[in-house]
């Protein structure tokens, strides 16, 4: 058992990374990138030496802390983490030096102030930490909501140069779509603070002690319902996706990264920390309604991603078909498709980052985010199609890369309660194949597109650097995912478990996939 | 304890006749009674400094003695607060309440004296006019813009207002709080009309205040009355005793509730009374705007909890769903009018309306934690708007503050500090978290569910929501958006204001992340509740 506070500490690191680098100079633009890049660096060995330390076995919240802050609402700064926490965690620390890395000249033009982009990162980094390590409701809130600020000045100040007004507006719409969300999960929260105040004479956030509480199943809807309008608009899931596309291709590329790689992962996150174990009652009876917005969301997210002309809304759609996949894994309530969402969350933030990534790449290459802009790029910059390939692959759940057993739990796991759905399901893997394939086709393959040639070179050593540890890692995920399944599998068991759903029992020996069920 | 009218009003009913043959002269408790009482004698010492000091002199000494003044009556709240009683035969009480808002307005008056002190805005000097009685277009009008001079009258103005605010809050009686309610009053709609530039435009929101003003104080008089009938006692405490008997005259009580309502909904700017309130906001001196959005508003609420919770407690089941209408319908005006706003202390004005609205959901919530949230809520709401004022003074361009909202466009690039706390300002009135704005709405919501208004907080973060959106709007315009036309000029030597800015954004930041200290004290002053 150690003492210490390392998530704490993962705290600290970044904000005071943050709030250094913000306020160096403009003139030292090198050195501000440098010192992020320091940062983020640490931030990711620390992180790896927490989880280093982690026990699987053990059921709980680990490396927790408490302490007391607004004594007069029971509110308190607890953290610690349990296996799906971690895990994101783990996601959020990799991706931003990746993210760092690869938008090293991205602010570069126009006046932009380079030392405040790179604080924004950082302190975006402190705030997704923060949500994941928030085991007090309280907390959480507060981190979820002031996440959306770095975000918003992201978008706004250092999103695509020349289209300001759209920028704006995206910035506003962002911000307000989520704020709504947010602001309707307050209400929720407090909700919440005065059923406990009521049921334990003293009023507390302390999710320990808020998940004790035995909630009426009426009350229980309306508190679900406020925390799930929050979650679903920050997955988001169909219906409430409109703000994603237009974030996604208005960000610059590290912030659409970290945007759909982790930050949406929140709301998800949400879904599988707050609402569930918190009101089992209503999941039993929303869940339904979630499970038909999640199928509908991998149809339509699909089928608009083909429709796509523009790559990062195209890349914004294909995370809107693998949310539902998330979402209807976390709802199927079986502990395979469980782990399998938990599991996709990570996996969808390493492919769709890199894919982000890369579309970055291409665009700063090119200065168009239009696909008929590309073509025949493979011939002239070979390595930037490789890694293209392996991100769409690995975004179409290729059998060997990381996507697959994520994918195929979740489908399984659905399967065992819900065979219908995980049918209809299963029929939007074929969607993620044309979209994908057919985005390389028409960008890499073919003939040469006009005024490709001219300056266009392959990836460059940092770039090379950029894109290295997220194939590592989708190629090592795909291969061997049984650390990270064994990392995440007992938390999300033991959530099933305290709300009463176990899982059903397999019709056939053959339905248990192997490596799952021990 | 009290004389004349608690022997009219012994008797059942309103029994008019019963004279007193002897008058006693109530015993006055100087001690407790001693904060009003240094406000009230530096406005005195005020006005004589006017008659008696040269203009140069009275620059420096009026800033010093009101200010001195406030920060004295400050330390006597803070010495008097385990007293706890009525005093003054009854007139006036003294009590948890109103020592913590009495405490606030003295605070933000004595910030709003650092506004009103500043001479370092332009050429120039202050915000405030050298001569209030030059009629716009008369021979001399277009000298004023540039003549040195000020009304110092301002001062001795603000602390009588001051004054009457904290008597406000105390008032026992009904009487009491309506003489209360006009000290506070006149001086304001004098002040109003003192804007140095833009002198029309002053004097209309001057006029037009007090019309309204005298329209409402007359509905709180003829309220008044109606009580009195109703009760046979202007006491706070004593009608409370006749409203809880069942009586034929409950007509009266009625529709005398209904008047009184109306005159104190009106001083907080509450829909649908609260069409003075952009027009005020924008035409009055910015500083006089900072002390009147926080400080009257502390006073009004102040009053009218006491009204409701103490005289009408026993009825809030007649008044609450007035008040959820009044609230709703307040969030919602000041909400989506404000999203029209090009001006910015019309922005303000609006966001006031719907902050009030906010408020109503502590007040309508009639609990002991609607009190302390809404206690709670006024000093993060009165910090916050002192110090976006407060830049709203230093914005300037040749024709004075750059009040256009399109003026501030790229205001980010050119003073990232400024525009940053600026914004800073903006968020913590969306009230988002780590600000004092978000502490004030999770404490007046958590009254709110408390007190079964679940669908009136699901109202107001609703609009919360919708006030985002202009709040952001401003941020978007200074710092994602080019500037244009001509460049606004931010004011660099006017440390006075500065200060302000620096006291009200750290204020707005202590308060979000540390509000224990202060939601202690709301607390402990709710909990003892009021005196009667």
């Amino acid at each position: 058992m150690s003492t210490v506070p390392w998530l704490t500490i993962l705290l600290i690191v970044p904000t005071v990374g943050s709030l250094v680098v913000g306020l160096l100079p403009r003139a030292r633009a090198e050195l501000a990138k440098r010192l992020a890049l320091t940062v983020a660096v640490a931030e990711l060995v620390l992180a790896v030496l927490m989880a280093v330390s982690f026990h699987d076995s053990r059921p709980g919240f680990q490396f927790s802390q408490h302490y007391n802050w607004i004594k007069a609402f029971g509110i308190s700064y607890s953290v610690g983490v349990d296996g799906i926490a971690l895990a994101l965690i783990l996601l959020s620390v990799v991706l931003v030096p990746v993210v760092v890395l690869s938008s090293w000249h991205e602010a570069d033009e126009a006046d932009r102030n380079v030392p405040v982009f790179f604080a924004l990162i950082l302190s975006l980094e402190t705030f997704m930490i923060g949500t994941f390590a928030a085991t007090d409701v309280f907390l959480f809130y507060v981190f979820f909501e002031a996440m959306l600020i770095p975000v918003y000045f992201l978008i706004g100040s250092y999103g695509p140069t020349g289209e300001q007004a759209q920028r704006s507006y995206t910035a506003v719409k962002f911000l307000i779509y989520n704020l709504v969300g947010g602001l309707v999960m307050l209400a929720a929260v407090i909700g919440l603070y005065v059923v406990s105040a009521q049921n334990l004479r003293h009023g507390t956030f302390d999710f320990a002690q808020l998940r004790q509480l035995n909630i009426t199943p009426g009350v229980q809807k309306l508190l679900f319902a406020g925390f799930f309008l929050a979650f679903a608009i920050k997955a988001p899931l169909w219906p409430f996706h409109t703000w994603l596309p237009d974030a996604g291709a208005q960000s610059p590329t590290g912030g659409a990264v970290l945007l759909v790689g982790v930050l949406d992962k929140v709301g998800t996150f949400g879904l599988i920390r707050y609402c569930i174990p918190l009101f089992p009652k209503a999941t039993t009876w929303f869940a339904p309604l979630v499970l038909a917005m999640a199928v509908v969301g991998i149809f339509y997210g699909a089928l608009l991603a083909i429709g796509q002309r523009d790559m990062k809304r195209l890349v914004a759609y294909t995370s809107l078909a693998h949310f539902g996949f998330i979402a209807l894994g976390t709802f199927a309530l079986t502990s395979q498709a469980g782990t399998g969402a938990v599991l996709y969350m990570i996996n969808h933030g390493l492919s769709t980052g890199l894919l982000f990534i890369v579309v970055g790449f291409m665009v700063s290459r090119r200065e168009s985010r239009d696909i008929s802009a590309y073509g025949g790029m493979a011939k002239v910059t070979p390595v930037l199609a490789g890694v293209f390939l392996i991100a769409g692959l690995s975004s179409l759940s290729l059998p060997g890369l990381n996507s697959f057993p994520s994918e195929f739990l979740v489908l399984v796991g659905t399967f065992t309660r819900y065979r219908a759905l995980a049918i209809v399901a299963t029929a939007g893997i074929v969607l993620a194949a044309i979209y994908i394939l057919y985005l390389y086709q028409r960008t890499m393959t073919g003939p040469l597109a006009e005024g490709i040639r001219a300056g266009v070179g392959d990836l460059s050593v940092r770039e090379k650097v950029v894109v290295a540890p997220v194939v590592a890692l989708i190629i090592a995920l795909g291969i061997y995912p049984k650390p990270m399944i064994d990392m995440i599998r007992p938390a999300v068991t033991s959530t099933f478990a305290d709300i009463g759903h176990s899982d059903p029992a397999p019709t056939s020996p053959a339905a248990a996939p192997q490596g799952v069920h021990k | 304890m009290s004389v004349v009218i608690s022997a009219a009003g012994s008797g059942a009913g309103p029994v008019v006749a019963a004279a007193a043959t002897t008058i006693d002269t109530p015993s006055i408790q100087y001690l407790q009674l001693s904060p009003v009482l240094i406000v009230f004698g530096v406005a005195m010492a005020g006005v004589l400094v006017e008659a008696f000091l040269p203009e140069r002199a009275r620059q420096l000494v009026q800033p010093l003695l009101t200010g001195g003044g406030f920060i004295a009556a400050f330390v006597a709240v803070c010495l008097l607060h385990a007293h706890r009683g009525v005093l003054a035969a009854g007139a006036v009480a003294i009590d948890g309440p109103t020592l913590f808002m009495s405490g606030t307005i003295l605070v933000f008056a004595a910030l709003s004296v650092l506004l009103v002190a500043e001479r370092k805005l332009d050429s120039a000097g202050g915000t405030l006019v050298a001569d209030a009685s030059v009629v716009p277009g008369a021979s001399g009008a277009r000298a004023l813009r540039n003549a040195r001079g000020m009304q110092t009258e301002a001062y001795p103005l603000m602390a009588f207002s001051v004054a009457g605010m904290m008597l406000f809050v105390a008032s026992n009686t009904l009487l009491v709080m309506f003489i209360a309610l006009e000290i506070l009053s006149l001086p304001l709609y004098l002040l109003a009309g003192l804007a140095r530039r833009r002198r029309l435009l002053s004097q209309e929101a001057a006029v037009k205040y007090f019309l309204l003003g005298a329209f409402s104080s007359a509905f709180f008089l003829y309220g008044l009355a109606l009580i009195y009938g109703f009760a046979g006692s202007v006491e706070l405490g004593r009608i409370a005793d006749a409203a809880n008997t069942v009586g034929r005259h409950d007509t009266y009580l009625y529709l005398g509730m209904a008047l009184l309502a109306v005159g104190l909904l009106f001083k907080i700017g509450a829909a649908p009374f609260h069409s003075w309130t952009p027009d005020v906001y924008q035409g009055a001196p910015t500083p006089v705007t900072a002390f009147m959005a926080a400080g009257t508003k502390v006073a009004a609420f102040g009053a009218l909890l006491r009204v409701f919770y103490v005289a009408f407690g026993g009825l809030r089941w007649d008044w609450r769903p007035i008040m959820w209408a009044v609230a709703i319908l307040t969030m919602v005006v000041g909400a989506v009018i404000a999203i029209t706003q090009r001006d910015v202390k019309r922005l303000i004005g609006y966001s006031a309306v719907a902050h009030a609205g906010f408020i109503l959901v502590g007040v309508a919530a009639a609990n002991t934690e609607g009190l302390s949230g809404t206690m709670f809520y006024l000093v993060a709401y009165g910090f916050t708007t002192i110090a976006a004022l407060a830049v709203v003074t230093l914005v300037r361009t040749g024709d004075g503050e750059a009040s256009d909202l399109a003026r501030w466009q790229g205001l980010g690039k050119q003073k990232p500090l400024l525009a940053g706390s600026f914004a800073f300002l903006l968020l913590s009135m969306a009230g988002i978290p780590l600000t004092a704005g978000f502490i004030g709405k999770f404490s007046v919501f958590e009254a709110g569910i408390a007190g079964n208004a679940v669908p009136l907080v699901v109202v107001a973060v609703l609009t919360s929501a919708i006030a985002a959106f202009f709040y952001v709007r401003v941020i978007v315009l200074m710092f994602f958006s080019e500037p244009t036309g001509e460049r606004p000029v931010v004011v660099t030597g006017s440390t006075l204001t500065y200060a302000t800015v620096g006291i009200g954004t750290v204020m707005t930041l202590l308060l979000g992340v540390a509000p224990q200290p202060l939601l202690d004290l709301a607390n402990h002053a709710a909990a003892s509740g009021f005196v009667r």
